[in-house]
């Protein structure tokens, strides 16, 4: 408690850099994610099964291979060296949306085809047009899909490998909240370690909260009550 | 109807603005100018002692160069500048450094600091070995005793250190009395602790920690458990996007007049000695 009050500057920019970073990862992996997972389940195509199982393997994609195949692909002596994105925040962002695009993928796949059936139907049946009964569908599983994208945030903020192994845990740039769990762990001030963890999870509870208050409001045009 | 709509439409304003803004953030702090950045592939007890929290802001202070510290294990570290992902690197593996040179991949080695591993025990002394001078002879006599010992079993300095010492006590150690952990300097100082076993530790990080732990130092002052540490920069012949100029600045300046002052001040007001000794000059 007395590390909170104590406004830290370095708490902060660790807990700030810590959302940026899991934010913007999960943010772009739902932008991405949620039209692939809708293409996966609304169209067929040669080789769509294999995919899906692909994307639910991806799913569960252990952080910390992640983290080693970004790095050797940032690597100075990696296909994208010349980027220099490695020990950044950018290179950060990277591995987390890898490993959330998966899973908003997945989730949203597996939550519109629940939905499919009667909105698609019913849309169609007040004159919609293809697309128009698609994006019926998306709207109406916005919840599931807000889940999905909650469960891709908590993917990225929580995990330590990947982004321990692209961006060093170099403080002031690239160290976020779990990385400093494992530094004060290891130096063996667990205190600390545990404050930041419950500051985590203070966080992720009001990042739930939020996006929960605004999953309603971001479509669907049928009528439901929250 | 009307209402839902137009909170359809901010949120997705609000969202996208979210996103420029920390797309726009990231891509500024990722940004390094050329030059101006250096990255050192250090240790993480090296991390750990808190020397470079000091040594580094004064080296970014007098040189303008912005330093980024990696600290990772020891074979990391190396590994890390093998690719050249690090510009100038700072261990304590005299072996593993002395390859990384041979192998064309270091250039301008330089001796910085060195400081000292002990032996540390439970207070009761299992195997015996309280204030031998020879930690070769000790570690025969825990291997003996089949007495605990905890390694780090990690490739790190104190890792490279403690196989030295068993090899030249002949010993090679095996058995449920040896703990190899794979982990860092406290978790193994806190294993040992817990068990009631022997490990090897340096000495900054058992005084750092030794309110802590149930252990006491039990060796010490053999040549063989001197830690030098070497200071190498990424050899731009073979490595052409590094920053040599900066790496070599770092070097002149850890083992120059002002860095060897900070390196043998420091340590002094928190354990009263000096926790590194900067290596002698002219050696």
């Amino acid at each position: 408690m007395s590390l909170i009050a104590s406004l830290d500057p370095e708490l902060y920019q660790i807990v700030f850099l810590s959302v940026v970073v899991s934010g913007t990862a999960s943010i772009l992996g739902a932008l991405a994610g949620v039209p692939a997972g809708a293409l996966l389940a609304f169209r067929r195509f040669p080789g769509r099964t294999l995919l899906i199982r692909v994307v639910y393997t991806l799913m569960g994609l252990p952080p910390v291979l992640a983290g080693l195949l970004v790095y050797l692909l940032l690597s100075s002596q990696g296909p994208f060296g010349r980027a220099r994105l490695l020990f950044t925040p950018a290179a950060m962002v990277i591995v987390q949306f890898i490993l959330v695009f998966p899973i908003v993928t997945g989730l949203t796949l597996v939550a519109v085809r629940d939905r499919d059936r009667l909105v698609r139907d019913t849309a169609l049946a007040l004159g919609a047009t293809r697309w128009q009964a698609d994006l019926a569908v998306i709207g109406e599983s916005r919840r599931a899909i807000g889940a999905a994208v909650m469960a891709a945030f908590g993917r990225a903020i929580a995990e330590v490998g990947a982004v321990m192994l692209v961006g060093g845990n170099i403080q002031w740039q690239t160290r976020v909240m779990t990385t400093a769990i494992v530094l004060e762990t290891r130096q063996g001030r667990f205190d600390v370690a545990i404050a930041l963890g419950l500051i985590l999870l203070a966080l992720a509870f009001a990042v739930n909260t939020l996006v929960g208050q605004v999953t309603p409001m971001a479509g669907g045009k049928l009528d439901e009550n929250p | 109807m009307t209402r839902g709509m137009r909170n359809h439409v901010w949120v997705w304003v609000a969202v996208g603005l979210v996103v420029v803004a920390a797309v726009g953030f990231i891509s500024y702090q990722s940004y390094a100018r050329p030059g101006k950045n250096l990255t050192l592939a250090t240790t993480t007890s090296t991390q750990d002692s808190g020397l470079l929290d000091v040594l580094i802001p004064a080296f970014e202070k007098a040189s303008g160069i912005k330093v980024k510290v990696v600290a990772v294990g020891t074979g990391q570290s190396i590994e890390i500048a093998r690719r050249g992902d690090a510009d100038v690197v700072l261990v304590h593996a005299r072996k593993l450094e002395d390859q990384f040179v041979a192998d064309g991949q270091g250039i301008n080695r330089r001796d910085v600091m060195y400081n000292d591993f002990v032996v540390v025990g439970p207070p009761g002394d299992p195997a015996g070995i309280k204030g031998m001078k020879d930690a070769a002879a000790a570690f025969a006599k825990i291997a003996q005793a089949k007495a605990s010992f905890v390694s780090r079993g990690d490739k790190s300095g104190t890792n490279v250190k403690e196989n030295e010492v068993w090899a030249a006590a002949q010993v090679k150690p095996a058995g449920s009395w040896y703990l190899s952990a794979g982990a860092g300097m406290d978790e193994a100082l806190r294993l040992a602790s817990e068990k009631g076993a022997y490990t090897l530790s340096d000495r900054a990080t058992y005084l750092a920690t030794k309110d802590k732990y149930k252990l006491d130092i039990v060796v010490e002052g053999d040549k063989i458990l001197y830690n030098p540490y070497g200071v190498i920069a990424v050899n731009p012949k073979v490595h052409p996007n590094v920053n040599y100029r900066g790496a070599m600045a770092f070097i002149n300046f850890i083992t120059g007049p002002e860095g060897r002052k900070i390196i043998g001040d420091f340590g002094r007001d928190r354990f009263g000695q000096p926790l590194f000794t900067p290596w002698p000059q002219g050696q």
